[in-house]
């Protein structure tokens, strides 16, 4: 093959790939440009006034396509399906107690995702923020509203392989004093002292007294359920298996995701008793993938992914004794939080 | 060809008239274009690797911890596969042939990425991917090493490796460009890198000469602990032959120090979160960190290869690994200046340019031609397995120690293994 020939099939090839690459970013453009237009069917979604201390309404994500996608929405708790109202804040993962809000947002900047926590005043106006060091992944609130966590994937890519971790900080918001991995805490395994290069936290939830905690430890490839001290800055652990931990208002009660195949993305939502550390499976059939919220002492709501929809997810909510059915909650929404 | 005079040259009148004629003319087109072929796949592999956590958590929902563990595994399938790759490349007499099916193989599993839905699918991809990246290692390395004279090699690896550390910069750019413009477009992203993939293998069709040593093996014989001469240039490569390699006392040597010095280098992903957790680099940095190794690597990987050719690639190795030895130190240290991020990456820099594309080139010095690629990796899988190992012992040494026990741990260990390799590699007369 003469240089010249080689030479003309290259700029051909080049040519060709080319414009095939820009058809593939040019169509990828236009999908997320019409994912912004409403659709026909899709909820009512209308910009208005949302705050942190409007009582007796239920605040989430709204992932619904439209002008408002991504943006914090709220609807009445007795009338989930009427018309959401959204507010001008975007997030990936929200949640709010006691007139205080956490919002985690993601926007790709030039050479890695840039991330952060925006610690918010009852109207929604940024009291801090807060760098993130990988992807939203949990937030919760105290009942009091005094301490606020939150959970990031992080992966810090090397020559030749991947690596993954999760980081999960919590924050005084009295102090602003923030703890900025879990880690740095000691850990009681089984009753006894225990340091690993593998450990792992994640999906913290609080109890009422501003001390206690629960969490998901991960360690040798195992998770655990611990309660953990603020005060002391120790985690205990209680049993294995659980992830992803959400206290019931009454402090009794912990719904949880347990993995039922290892290795596989397959969880089932439970109920466990802290007094008997009985798990009670629930109605929910499907996979939960989510920390789910307890809406009252009997309820629990979650995000579970829409059929047939990559990357979109609806609410849903099941009793929280093993007994009844799942019913949709919100369609297109993710992060519910009773206010 | 550039081995003809080899032999017969003076290595003090060579260097002389070499210097004068500054870089390019010193390294073979097939280099450049090899390394243009890196340099393109890189882009290709990095745009997925950077965007595929985000992928897995916030499209899949996956949690990607699993997955880390998994990661481990196929980089030790993936070193596996490069003895067979390597020693095919020998066997059929075309190490382009396999290379090109490594790159073709890795290029195939990009579009395959959209469909790959489930965990298992996509291990699946995934692994296939890696294991092209295992064939095409031996036998593009053999490529360089064959058209290189003896006493360039240094500076031949140098130019590839800093073309395909530059591919692994602008991947992730590239990468995030995309997704910015899209919103999400994690398709478009796994689009795009496959067309650049494609690309790759065809710079690597068109322009990488086939067989380029043609009838030079008879030549190349004199060098070699093989007897070469026309019957073995027919006669396929066997098995035996490319274990008989391991008889050859100096790259028995060199193998051993290298395996010997990986099992007391910790992984990448261990120092990045040692420096992170002792260095008090504010979280939001971390996945920017491996960005400071690299760039480091890519300024100096031709100088230090260059300069391994004129003081001796054996000892330029073991300084490499001086470097890294400085850098665990002053992670033990962590004295609280805002300066020890930035030693310690260039240190870490440093070690890569002072060993990644130097080895191979010392590899040149030992192996005769016709089982080149075999020997390049024996050397490779060796090293690359017992840095595996030691991810798993560091891992271990950290749960039973914690991190400043463990790393003190690697770094007696390492000046140990560096003190062994100094006697064991020490210059012997007439060979660098």
């Amino acid at each position: 093959m003469t240089p010249l020939r080689r030479l003309l099939i290259l700029v051909t090839a080049v040519l060709l790939l080319a414009g095939l690459g820009t058809g593939v970013v040019l169509h990828a453009a236009s999908r997320a440009a019409r994912e912004n237009q409403p659709q026909a069917g899709g909820p009512s979604v209308s910009a208005g006034k949302v705050t942190l201390k409007q009582t007796g309404r239920l605040a989430f994500l709204n992932a619904a396509s439209g002008p408002h996608r991504a943006a914090l929405a709220s609807v009445p708790a007795a009338d989930p399906a009427a018309g959401r109202t959204a507010s001008s804040l975007k997030c990936q993962r929200f949640y709010a107690a006691a007139g205080t809000g956490i919002c985690l947002q993601s926007v790709p900047g030039v050479l890695k995702q840039s991330n952060r926590a925006l610690l918010l005043d009852a109207n929604l106006h940024t009291l801090r923020s807060f760098p993130l060091a990988g992807t939203p992944s949990r937030a919760r609130v105290s009942p009091s509203g005094n301490f606020v966590t939150w959970t990031v994937f992080v992966s810090g890519e090397s020559y030749s392989s991947a690596f993954f971790s999760t980081r999960t900080s919590i924050l005084d918001t009295r102090t602003m004093r923030l703890t900025p991995s879990l880690e740095t805490y000691s850990v009681l395994l089984d009753g006894k002292p225990y340091h690993a290069s593998d450990i792992n936290f994640w999906g913290v939830t609080f109890a009422a007294d501003d001390d206690t905690f629960y969490a998901t430890l991960s360690t040798s490839n195992r998770t655990y359920l611990v309660r953990g001290s603020l005060s002391r800055r120790t985690v205990t652990t209680l049993v294995q298996n659980v992830e992803c931990p959400s206290l019931s208002p009454d402090g009794k009660r912990i719904a949880f995701k347990k993995r039922t195949l290892p290795g596989a993305a397959l969880w089932h939502e439970y109920v466990l008793d802290l007094s008997t550390l009985h798990a009670t499976p629930l109605a929910e059939q499907h996979s939960v993938d989510d920390q789910a919220t307890w809406l009252d002492d009997h309820t629990i709501a979650y995000a579970r992914p829409s059929d047939g929809k990559v990357g979109s997810s609806d609410l849903w909510s099941v009793p929280a004794d093993g007994s009844g059915s799942p019913h949709l909650l919100i369609s297109g929404a993710t992060s519910p939080a009773p206010l | 060809m550039y081995l003809a005079d080899r032999s017969s040259t003076p290595g003090g009148v060579n260097t002389a008239s070499v210097r004068t004629r500054g870089l390019i003319p010193k390294v073979a087109p097939i280099v450049f274009a090899l390394g243009a072929v890196s340099l393109i796949t890189d882009i290709s592999s990095e745009m997925v690797t950077a965007v595929l956590p985000l992928y897995l958590v916030t499209r899949l929902g996956f949690s990607p911890l699993g997955f880390g563990t998994l990661d481990g595994v196929y980089n030790g399938v993936s070193a596996l596969v490069q003895l067979a790759g390597g020693h095919l490349s020998d066997r059929v007499r075309n190490h382009k042939l396999i290379a090109g099916f490594g790159y073709g193989l890795s290029a195939l599993c990009k579009p395959l990425l959209l469909l790959a839905s489930g965990l298992g699918s996509l291990g699946t991809v995934l692994a296939l991917e890696r294991t092209g990246k295992g064939l095409r290692t031996a036998p593009r390395d053999a490529m360089i090493s064959l058209s290189t004279p003896r006493e360039n090699q240094g500076r031949a690896f140098g130019v590839h490796r800093a073309m395909d550390t530059t591919g692994a910069m602008l991947g992730p750019l590239a990468a995030f460009l995309i997704l910015r413009a899209t919103v999400d477009g994690y398709d478009a992203v796994f689009g795009v890198s496959a067309c650049v993939a494609a690309l790759g293998v065809l710079v690597l069709v068109l322009f990488v000469p086939g067989k380029p040593r043609g009838t030079q093996a008879a030549e190349g014989g004199a060098e070699g602990d093989a007897d070469g001469g026309e019957a073995a240039d027919r006669r396929p490569v066997r098995v035996r032959e490319a274990l008989a390699l391991l008889r050859l006392p100096r790259l028995r040597a060199l193998a051993g120090c290298a395996a010997l010095l990986g099992l007391t280098t910790v992984s990448d992903a261990f120092v990045y979160l040692l420096l992170q957790r002792r260095g008090g680099i504010g979280e939001q940095w971390f996945p920017l960190l491996p960005l400071g190794t690299a760039a480091v690597f890519l300024l100096l990987a031709v100088p230090v290869g260059a300069l391994a050719d004129r003081v001796g690639r054996r000892g330029v190795f073991l300084a490499g690994h001086g470097g890294l030895l400085i850098g665990y130190a002053l992670l033990l240290w962590a004295p609280a200046t805002p300066a020890l991020p930035y030693l310690v990456l260039a240190l870490h820099g440093t070690f890569y340019a002072a060993t990644d594309g130097v080895l191979p080139a010392a590899v040149a010095d030992i192996v005769p031609e016709e089982l080149r690629a075999s020997g390049l990796a024996i050397v490779g899988t060796g090293q690359a397995l017992a840095r595996f190992c030691c991810s798993l012992a560091f891992g271990a040494a950290w749960t039973v120690w914690g991190d400043g026990r463990a790393l003190a741990g690697s770094a007696v260990g390492l000046l140990c293994c560096a003190a062994v390799a100094g006697v064991v590699l020490r210059p012997t007369g007439g060979h660098r």
